[in-house]
């Protein structure tokens, strides 16, 4: 790697620890950011002849820390300085005694700190997942706006508007309690699988531009496993984001449209996102503390490990969405386990499980798709079209309603070749004896 | 004599990788890997899945199991081989070949006292 790629990288990974530090020390987030621009700045002008820092957080804050100041000193900021107390020793030899007590608890609830400003309950998801996006990970509005498919203006806005509505929130600075450390970690989980969500539920053309997202909640993810290494949820979110995000190559053919699981070709799973969304699921199942992100990850373990479809456990499956069931009661979750209803007991079972979530799920196109398959499978065609055409036209994406058109198409082939057969044993019959 | 060469980097840069930027890497190495094999001094080769996956056992009286690293580093260990060298020039010889294809972080070079055969995952 270049001179660049690697600083890049540097200041890519050092960044949530360095911005969240800054952040504690300033209470303001657009002073951290601008103190931590700065001291990207210099580090890149040095770092490339000093060679790099043996502990670049510790020098970004330093640095963004010291410049940061002198601008307030100078009088460019109407702002006032922060207590003493907070300071940290600008001694030129002090990285190693700043490295040292970051290493202890602080850097741990800073990150944690900067992750939960992004989430704030009064931001929709949308905002908190920019935010997020914009402050922790350091991507561009631009390259933010791409991955959302919206104007770099639209997005500039909407990064804005959180911006001040977190101001507004005023997140408290002191070192959070148990309990209250536990709620965020909690609200930033949340966070995370939205942020990858917003990437794994992206089709067609959007693809490419949105498996950044998916990517970056995973690094995010592993980041907030290592400040916390021993909570099961934790492990069990990043498994599950690693379990999926695996089988990403085998999701769409090369015309863009979706391919059923059943259906996937399993030798383009990574297998080494696999392998670790296995360990960890394994070690987060022994703490016997069971969470719904362990269980979807469980879930997503079993189908990982079947190198055939036929090879599932769907028993096990079932039993999971019913654990998953009782935790957070869903018609969604219901309708998910009739999926592994059907594999164990038949279509007639799972359509017979879901005939009461009609009413709840009218206007959810998978509720339509997963009936019509049911149907399909039990030969009653006519209304197998019906629940296609519902689902077709409840479609989120392109991809999704093209997926339904290749169901229906399987229903006018298989509805013709039956035809054929029925005259040809009638011709048979009718033949000469 | 056999040698360890214990591979450590910053983890979160090495996992900041992009594929295409960890496939090049790969394939650097790929050659010197070759190259060794080939004089028949390459023995186990390991990439290890990130701390975050790891476990530590004390072995306390009872035993304790604990998530995570053995040590909070800011270098991690994240891979090690296993090679033939006739000392430890020959040692620092190949580590250099196999730091120029991947360069950053360190390798710590461990004379091996005992070793017992490997096996194909």
């Amino acid at each position: 790697m270049t001179d660049v790629a690697w600083i890049d990288a540097a200041l890519t990974s050092a960044r949530p620890q360095a911005l969240g530090a800054l952040l504690r020390y300033f209470r303001n987030l657009d002073t951290a950011e601008e103190a931590f621009q700065n001291a990207c700045l210099r580090a890149l002008k040095t770092w490339p002849q000093n060679g790099p820092p043996r502990d670049a957080a510790a020098w970004l804050i330093m640095v963004g820390r010291n410049v940061a100041i002198d601008d307030i000193r100078r009088g460019a900021k109407q702002q006032p300085l922060p207590d003493d107390d907070h300071a940290i020793s600008d001694l030129d030899d002090a990285e190693s005694e700043l490295a040292d007590r970051l290493d202890g608890s602080h850097y741990r609830d800073d990150i944690l700190r900067l992750l939960f400003i992004c989430c704030h309950p009064q931001l929709p998801a949308t905002q908190q997942i920019a935010l997020a996006l914009r402050i922790v990970s350091g991507l561009t509005v631009k390259q933010i706006a791409r991955a959302f498919l919206v104007s770099d203006a639209a997005m500039e806005q909407r990064i804005t508007r959180a911006k001040s509505a977190v101001a507004k929130a005023n997140v408290p600075f002191e070192t959070p309690g148990a309990p209250e450390r536990s709620e965020r970690l909690a609200a930033v989980a949340a966070m995370l699988y939205l942020i990858f969500n917003e990437g794994y539920s992206a089709s067609g053309e959007s693809i490419n531009l949105r498996a950044p997202l998916c990517e970056e909640a995973i690094r995010l993810g592993r980041l907030l496993l290592k400040l916390f290494p021993a909570e099961p949820e934790i492990m069990g979110l990043v498994a599950l984001m690693l379990l999926q995000y695996a089988r990403s190559a085998a999701r769409f053919d090369a015309n863009g449209a979706l391919v059923l699981l059943d259906d996937q070709d399993r030798t383009l799973w990574n297998s080494k996102m696999i392998a670790e969304g296995l360990a960890l699921i394994d070690k987060a199942m022994r703490h016997r503390r069971t969470g719904a992100y362990q269980i979807q990850a469980a879930i997503a373990a079993l189908h990982a490990r079947a190198a055939k479809p036929e090879d599932t456990d769907w028993a096990q499956i079932e039993l999971l969405y019913g654990s998953l069931e009782i935790l957070q009661p869903s018609p969604v979750i219901t309708l998910n386990r009739s999926v592994a209803v059907s594999k164990v007991r038949g279509p007639e079972a799972a359509l017979e499980m879901i005939a009461p979530l009609a009413a709840k799920l009218s206007n959810y196109f998978h509720f339509f798709g997963v009936q019509g398959a049911y149907l399909m499978q039990l030969d009653r065609n006519d209304e197998a079209r019906e629940s296609f055409n519902r689902a077709i036209a409840l479609a989120n994406t392109s991809a999704e309603a093209d997926h339904i058109r290749m169901h229906l198409d399987r229903l006018m082939l298989e509805s013709k070749p039956r035809a054929k057969v029925a005259i040809k044993a009638k011709n048979k019959a009718a033949g000469p004896k | 004599m056999l040698y360890a060469i214990l591979c450590y980097h910053d983890e979160a840069v090495v996992g900041g990788w992009s594929k295409d930027e960890d496939d090049a890497v790969m394939a650097k190495l790929a050659v010197v890997h070759g190259k060794l094999a080939q004089q028949g001094r390459l023995g186990p080769v390991a990439r290890l899945l990130p701390t975050t996956a790891a476990t530590t056992l004390r072995k306390d009286e009872p035993p304790v199991v604990l998530d995570g690293p053995f040590a909070e580093t800011k270098e991690q260990l994240l891979g090690f081989y296993v090679v033939e060298a006739e000392n430890l020039d020959g040692a620092l010889e190949i580590a250099q070949d196999l730091g120029r294809a991947n360069p950053g972080g360190a390798y710590e070079i461990r004379p091996i006292g005992v070793f017992h055969g490997a096996f194909q995952p």
